[in-house]
């Protein structure tokens, strides 16, 4: 069974969706043309980011050469672009896969945050068993809170009809109050807004421990649960019928119900699975690095994880690259900050993802 | 008693504002057909516009039209990408709330050598000093602009010949351009709109305060939407829903956090919000053609 091709699902753009024809069609099926948006859109980004620095009175070339020796030119900087880039793979996931209902998951944020305080929480119990279960458990129950919180907007849309978007954005500011009430009463360590420390049953390992190169960087085990979390999903989408019914609620839910498919039911899977991914994005941090949770350890993910599932076109296998570059440029601000204000690497990302989303709707879907 | 009560009602006035003058800018983009979650990013230039260039000129009038103008910049990309660029609504909006985030704080750090706040200024000098807490809100000039755009706002949507282009131009894009007027250009002009309007309401933040400090929009805008569908997408029931999410937020700074948890009172607005979005108190119906791009059919100049 194969997807359909030629699937470009950048925008939410229904109109004139699928309607290639003749050689043009064949070329904007292809993933050549499928790249060119992305492309363009990161080198119009670099572009204008080297006119922004040479304004600050920097030279571009300076600029473009101290951030890349500092994020990919060593290995302690790709230690650091790999941590950075393993919450984002989870999130990019989880907007890409209730994208394939063609449904909007602007909730990361608050799936990450009640995620990761579920793991820290689990992680600390003092019943919990030894090395891999003790793991497997905390990620279990976050995908499990996760999937609830995104559950709740599927289930709203489902019954009543309300617009997910703004659910999902309500949704992340409640589950700031949650986290926080959650901590004043009894989870924060007293005049912290931190957890207890987890078990070492819960922990994951750092990757210094069999790359001595790493030594320093933060990476860990958890960018292995990620990349693996992408490459099932991609499976999952291209051979299960539930991957192909979610495609289908995407093509519309006219399409689906034709089909005799549940679009509800369709709808709340949709969500709950894009919960459950991205309550395991607290994994890196809380599993493998600081080994609590933290109040504000998202640092955006969440938000950003949309645009790494734009660029990955929410092609689960493409989020991991996406992610690294994401990840690349969010410490690429660290690296460049003698420089520059290290804020101008966020200007950047914001400028790539308008001129993508300009670009993809020029060039990947031509109306005939 | 009186004068805590009296105090009491100010505070709530005080803190509606900026969410009544948002959410009011919010409805005239979404009347016009386009969604406008930069609403959030446009505060937060706003605020930055009115700090930068109060403190450079020295004249906080000057500043707010700064804050105006600012919230009308970051408004008009919005416009320009979804317009005529047709790029998807929410993903431009998002993008641009990530760009005003970035470009306040660099530019924090580029104007003022700081992470976290600008220089400190005089705001808009208020019209003599009453020791009442309601009668000094009633002396500031910015209250009473605020209150004369709030229901000025309602009469332009509702009683004037641009307002109903407007409401057309999101309900009915299709019979506005057939009696020759611009679908684009009212939906622009929409935008443009909740670009000063929520510019103002980052300026009523930044003068209240007196500096501007990083990320002070604080979700304002978001709530701001959220007020703006709870009003049914009019001026007038918008701002009276920022006074019911303003008396939640003063609850929060008064009562007893051991009587009633803040955060509950901090996440009323956003709950309100969603039992309302399912239809469970009367049923908020957006503008019709709300985030669609408009294409004119064939055949038509």
């Amino acid at each position: 069974m194969t997807a359909p091709r030629g699937r470009v699902g950048g925008g939410v753009d229904v109109a004139g969706r699928g309607a290639h024809s003749g050689i043009a069609g064949v070329l904007a099926s292809g993933w050549v043309v499928g790249l060119a948006p992305a492309v363009l859109a990161i080198g119009g980004g670099l572009l204008l980011g080297g006119l922004l620095v040479s304004l600050l009175g920097v030279s571009p070339l300076e600029f473009y050469s101290v951030l890349a020796k500092g994020t990919v030119g060593s290995a302690f900087g790709w230690g650091q672009v790999l941590f950075r880039a393993t919450p984002l793979v989870f999130t990019g996931l989880s907007v890409a896969f209730a994208f394939q209902a063609r449904l909007f998951n602007i909730g990361a944020e608050g799936q990450m945050l009640l995620g990761g305080l579920v793991l820290a929480w689990v992680g600390a119990w003092t019943g919990l068993p030894g090395a891999p279960f003790g793991v497997l458990l905390a990620l279990l129950a976050a995908a499990a809170m996760g999937g609830v919180w995104g559950a709740i907007p599927g289930l709203l849309k489902a019954k009543t009809g309300s617009h997910e978007v703004i659910v999902t954005i309500l949704l992340n500011f409640v589950a700031f109050a949650l986290v926080n009430y959650l901590l004043t009463r009894g989870l924060a360590l007293p005049e912290t807004v931190r957890t207890a420390e987890i078990q070492e049953g819960a922990r994951l390992a750092r990757l210094t421990e069999w790359v001595p190169v790493f030594r320093g960087a933060p990476v860990n085990a958890a960018l292995f649960l990620a990349c693996a979390a992408a490459v099932l999903l991609q499976l999952w989408l291209r051979l299960s019928p539930h991957g192909l019914s979610l495609q289908l609620l995407g093509e519309g839910p006219g399409a689906a119900r034709y089909a005799g498919l549940s679009v509800g039911r369709l709808t709340v899977l949709a969500m709950t699975g894009a919960g459950a991914l991205a309550g395991l994005g607290g994994a890196s941090f809380v599993l493998g690095y600081k080994y609590y949770f933290e109040e504000g350890f998202t640092g955006g993910a969440g938000f950003l994880g949309i645009a790494v599932a734009l660029l990955a076109r929410n092609r689960p296998l493409w989020v991991v690259p996406s992610a690294l570059f994401f990840g690349a440029l969010s410490y690429g601000g660290f690296v460049v900050n003698r420089l520059v204000p290290r804020e101008l690497l966020d200007v950047l990302q914001a400028v790539i993802l308008l001129l993508f989303i300009l670009f993809d709707q020029r060039l990947g879907r031509k109306r005939t | 008693m009186i004068e805590l009560a009296l105090g009491m009602i100010a505070q709530v006035l005080r803190i509606s504002v900026p969410y009544a003058l948002a959410a009011i800018g919010g409805a005239f983009s979404e009347r016009g057909g386009v969604i406008n979650i930069a609403l959030e990013g446009i505060l937060l230039t706003g605020a930055f516009g009115a700090a930068a260039v109060t403190i450079a000129t020295g004249n906080p009038w000057l500043g707010v039209i700064g804050g105006m103008l600012a919230g009308a910049l970051l408004a008009s990309i919005h416009g320009l990408v979804t317009i005529w660029g047709r790029a998807d609504q929410i993903l431009s909006g998002l993008a641009l709330n990530l760009l005003a985030l970035g470009a306040t704080r660099g530019g924090l750090k580029i104007l003022y050598d700081s992470a976290s706040n600008s220089d400190r200024f005089e705001g808009v000098p208020a019209l003599g000093r009453p020791d009442s807490a309601l009668l000094s809100l009633l002396g500031q000039p910015l209250f009473l602009v605020a209150v004369a755009v709030t229901f000025g706002a309602h009469a332009l949507l509702f009683r004037t010949r641009f307002g109903l282009a407007l409401r057309a131009a999101g309900d009915g894009p299709r019979a506005l351009d057939g009696t020759g007027l611009s679908v684009n250009l009212h939906r622009f002009g929409g935008v443009l709109l909740s670009g000063f309007f929520g510019g103002l309401a980052g300026t009523w933040l930044v003068m209240e305060q007196h500096s501007f400090t990083d990320g002070m929009s604080n979700g304002r805008g978001y709530i701001a939407l959220a007020a703006m569908i709870v009003g049914k997408w009019r001026p007038l029931g918008a701002a009276l829903a920022c006074l019911l999410f303003g008396a939640a937020e003063t609850l929060q700074i008064r009562v007893d956090s051991d009587v009633v948890p803040t955060q509950l009172l901090q996440a009323l607005p956003y709950i309100v919000t969603l039992v309302v979005l399912a239809g469970w108190i009367g049923r908020a119906h957006p503008p019709l053609h709300l985030g669609e791009p408009y294409e004119r059919e064939k055949g038509r100049s």
